[in-house]
């Protein structure tokens, strides 16, 4: 019983076709509260699906998620999902161009987020300190009045990260968050990372094994649409059916990171 | 800390002084116009109105409505059905008796009184606004399918208000009233009247929209016209923002009708079709969309040309008109406003939410 | 009952010409993302363009001869919209690729400025074209039911034109290339197809399918300079309704909306007959937000 209390995130059975074409079947997937876990698989695995699932964009074919064991979300609207507490960050950096940095935290900070709410909301002095904070940590501090249009790509990134970080989500789901980052910003973000799956569940679809080694966490192997195999790094990597479905194609051409 | 306070830049203050003049210029304009200028002023004043209502939707959320003629047109025959009963005088309108009425349809009966009318013209658009919004936003029809939408609904408008004759007074729409509370409206002293009501109405519709645009409020709409998606996985819910800006900004466009009837003396169907709609979204995109003041003063000015021009010349009007869309929507995506470098200086200092015209698409 | 079959017959063929209008309007917006406002204009053109060629018949050819102007107005017609299409696109519309709410205005624009054009060359007021002898009269179905020869003839030109545009999409290599472009066009152009030759030769082929139907109208009654509008909105109506990428959500479209409004308006009103159809649109859009065929993305913001 003490097992499923702290199970944050349940997938069951959870299907999803596009035009008869089935990009997810019968997935089932467990997340436990505070856990960072890794979803693996190669291209059309279904993992972006899986995300898009969880966070509302698509409606499952059949099966159901559920949030805190108890909460249904199958099929409830992206809004609500994102009030209920679970974050969400895509493979593009989507940040609103036009507003400021400082702007766009602003809004993605939690708080009421109606409409009423927002035409009287006053900034309070501990939220300012909130987001001054937060600049500080995604390294925007001196480009807090910039348009976030022109930011570079990697600062875009992680003012997105801080977005869904001032959001304060229980489970967050990040899409590739290192695609098209430089080393240096890889790291960066690699130790992010570890400051947030302390305080709450992550689930990381990554396509550089190199970034998932750094961390000893659960991995998740997807191969078209369906589970393949749980464990840890070392686990999957002596799977002669993950080797053979991903990581040997993955030998065999280039082994650094790749965007799909 | 000191992001978000206002201090009083050289720019800040220039801007102030700029209100300020714009202000003691309207107020005193009976001063130095003659009452035929001064009424004109009037109704290009009201259809500011309107065009700080579209800016809000347009502008800021990014959603292009066609159909703001109708929200003007109900607004002006809310006013006109008043103005209309205390002309009859307890008598049937004479269009009624022309169509064969005998008596007073329902819908028409609560528009005797000014208070009923006042409000019906700042709610049936809101109304309408939030019906269509409701069907439309609801279930993401947005970007070119809503805007198509909004061409349809001034089509239908035009076309029932022509077609219910007895009801509406068909093509010649409602006029022939001369009175407001037993003053004439062609007398200079009520025209004066009118005239400041309408400049007191523009400056509580441009402080309102001030108002929204600088708020977190604000901020969300323009975060929704970026990314309507993003903006949802965040968790606000993009359709409520929009359903609320676009009554908002309907309820400005029957405010403005409003003010118009009681300027002009009739409102018919022609003046609330397609063509009177897409020339709002003219003003808007020539003065600068993004910038209240901007639309504003492009509804002043496109219609102090259109006054000067169209009456000598109407045909290189037209053809002016349309190049002009043309050139605004390829050349200059952010209007006039966005030929004033200090704006765009202002704009990148992030002080101020003024001066946001930008250029993208919306779909 | 024999009014009712009438009523459907005369659906029919108002469906008919909304097809041909819908149908280049449809195209550019799946391919290009670009609204045409001055499509109508181009329904015009058309529309004047056989009127052009009729007074050169009655002119220049025996009277026996006068018969056959219709014949030749037709590719006349389609000609003149193609041409004015492809000087359209390449000097406007390029522009404007991705950007259907400016499309939409700048367009507005050009139709304003051809409107006027045509009040300066042929005159504000309506001009009437002369019916070619062998289209007057019309088929006894039985007693008191007459289908007109001309809505018949109508609706033949665009069973026959619908025939030869699905063969040019599905059959052809042109087709082949376009519905590439359409579906994915980044990647149709790394594979070679220039896009930019698809993307006018497209445009201008919908401005001339146009041009058609600016020729059919000639038959239902007189034209003038404003003659596109009366047709447009409900054009791009048939296109919310029936989707964008497929020629069958934009046949389905049609055929829905010109019937029902017609025989809402036999029912009802004129007036009331359009607001009943709009309610019926904007229901049917609850159900079916994209319409009826829609094309999937995978971008977050499309």
């Amino acid at each position: 019983m003490k097992e499923k209390a702290s199970i944050i995130l349940h997938c069951n059975a959870v299907t999803v076709e596009f035009d008869g074409f089935k990009a997810v079947q019968g997935m089932d997937f467990e997340l436990k509260r505070g856990e960072l876990r890794f979803l693996i698989g190669p291209n059309g695995a279904g993992k972006t699906t899986m995300l898009d699932v969880i966070c509302g964009k698509v409606r499952p074919t059949a099966g159901k998620v559920l949030f805190k064991g108890s909460v249904d979300i199958t099929r409830k609207k992206e809004h609500a999902i994102a009030e209920l507490g679970i974050g969400r960050k895509f493979q593009t950096p989507s940040i609103f161009h036009t507003l400021t940095v400082f702007e766009n935290l602003e809004i993605a900070m939690s708080q009421n987020r109606g409409v009423f709410a927002t035409l009287r909301a006053r900034m309070r002095n501990e939220d300012r300190e909130r987001m001054m904070n937060q600049l500080a940590m995604i390294g925007l501090e001196a480009k807090a009045q910039w348009r976030a249009g022109r930011l570079s790509h990697g600062e875009k990134q992680w003012l997105e990260i801080g977005m869904m970080l001032l959001q304060e989500p229980e489970i967050l789901l990040l899409d590739e968050p290192v695609a098209g980052m430089t080393d240096k910003e890889t790291d960066k973000t690699g130790e992010l990372l570890h400051a947030i799956a302390k305080k709450r569940s992550v689930v990381v679809v990554e396509h550089d094994m190199e970034f998932v080694r750094n961390f000893a966490s659960k991995v998740t192997v997807m191969h078209e649409g369906k589970l393949l195999k749980e464990g840890s790094m070392d686990e999957v990597q002596g799977d002669d059916r993950v080797a053979e479905v991903y990581l040997g194609k993955r030998r065999d051409a280039d082994a650094g990171r790749t965007t799909a | 800390m000191e992001l978000q306070m206002r201090t009083m830049t050289p720019q800040r203050i220039l801007v102030l002084i700029g209100y300020a003049a714009a202000a003691v210029a309207l107020f005193c304009a009976p001063l130095y116009l003659s009452d035929f200028r001064l009424n004109l002023l009037a109704k290009f004043l009201a259809f500011a109105i309107v065009a700080l209502g579209l800016d809000l939707i347009w502008g800021y959320t990014g959603i292009l409505s066609l159909g703001h003629g109708v929200f003007f047109g109900l607004g002006a025959y809310a006013m006109a059905m008043y103005l209309k009963l205390e002309a009859s005088g307890g008598k049937l309108p004479d269009f009624m008796n022309w169509s064969g009425l005998t008596s007073l349809p329902w819908f028409w009966k609560p528009f005797g009184s000014f208070g009923f009318a006042v409000a019906a013209g700042l709610l049936l658009p809101a109304l309408l606004a939030l019906v269509l919004g409701f069907f439309t936003f609801r279930n993401r029809i947005r970007g070119v399918y809503f805007t198509i939408l909004t061409q349809a609904l001034v089509i239908i408008t035009t076309t029932l208000f022509i077609g219910q004759q007895a009801f509406t007074g068909g093509t010649n729409g409602v006029t022939g009233f001369g009175t407001l509370f037993g003053q004439s409206l062609g007398k200079a002293e009520t025209k004066q009247i009118l005239y400041f009501v309408t400049v007191i109405a523009l400056f509580a519709a441009f402080v309102l929209c001030r108002y929204i645009v600088g708020s977190r409020f604000g901020r969300v709409m323009r975060a929704i016209r970026d990314g309507e998606n993003r903006a949802r996985f965040i968790g606000y819910n993009p359709a409520v923002y929009q359903m609320l800006v676009f009554c908002v900004s309907a309820a400005l466009a029957g405010l403005a009708g409003m003010l118009f009837v009681l300027h002009v003396g009739i409102i018919s169907p022609s003046m609330m079709g397609i063509v009177p709609s897409i020339e709002m979204v003219l003003w808007v995109a020539i003065g600068g969309r993004g910038t209240l003041i901007g639309a504003a003063l492009g509804a002043i000015l496109m219609n102090a040309a259109k006054s000067t021009f169209s009456e000598s010349y109407p045909e290189l009007w037209t053809m002016f008109l349309g190049l002009l869309f043309v050139i605004v929507v390829v050349f200059l995506p952010k209007g006039l406003a966005g030929l004033f470098p200090q704006i765009k200086l202002r704009k990148r200092r992030g002080m101020e939410h003024e001066g946001e015209g930008v250029h993208y698409s919306a779909l | 009952m024999d009014v009712t079959i009438l009523q459907m017959f005369n659906g029919l063929s108002v469906s008919s010409i909304l097809l041909l209008i819908a149908l280049g309007l449809a195209i550019t917006f799946g391919l290009m993302n670009v609204i045409n406002m001055a499509h109508g204009e181009l329904i015009m053109i058309g529309a004047y363009a056989t009127y052009v060629t009729q007074t050169l018949f009655k002119d220049l050819f025996p009277e026996a001869m006068f018969g056959w102007y219709f014949v030749a107005a037709i590719p006349v017609s389609f000609m003149a919209a193609f041409l004015l299409g492809l000087l359209l696109e390449f000097s406007l519309i390029r522009f404007l690729y991705g950007r259907p709410l400016d499309s939409l205005l700048a367009t507005w624009g050009v139709a304003l400025v051809l409107q006027q054009l045509a009040r300066t060359v042929f005159g504000a007021p309506n001009v009437a074209v002369t019916s070619p002898e062998w289209l007057n009269g019309g088929l006894t179905v039985m007693d008191g039911l007459v289908f007109p020869y001309k809505r018949i003839f109508i609706i033949g030109l665009v069973a026959a034109t619908l025939f030869v545009m699905y063969l040019y999409i599905y059959r052809s290599h042109a087709g082949r290339r376009m519905r590439a472009v359409m579906q994915n066009r980044d990647m149709a152009a790394c594979l070679g197809v220039s896009t930019r030759r698809v993307d006018a030769l497209t445009f201008a082929i919908g401005s001339g399918i146009a041009g058609i139907a600016g020729c059919a109208l000639t038959l239902m009654g007189p034209i003038g300079p404003s003659l596109g509008t009366y047709y447009i909105v409900d054009a791009f109506m048939v296109v919310v309704l029936g989707g964008v990428g497929k020629l069958i959500g934009t046949v389905i479209g049609a055929v829905g909306i010109g019937m029902t409004n017609t025989l809402f308006e036999y029912w009802t009103t004129a007036s009331l007959g359009k607001v009943l159809v709009f309610l019926c649109i904007v229901a049917f859009l609850q159900w079916k937000p994209k319409g009826l065929v829609a094309m999937r993305t995978r971008s977050l913001d499309s």
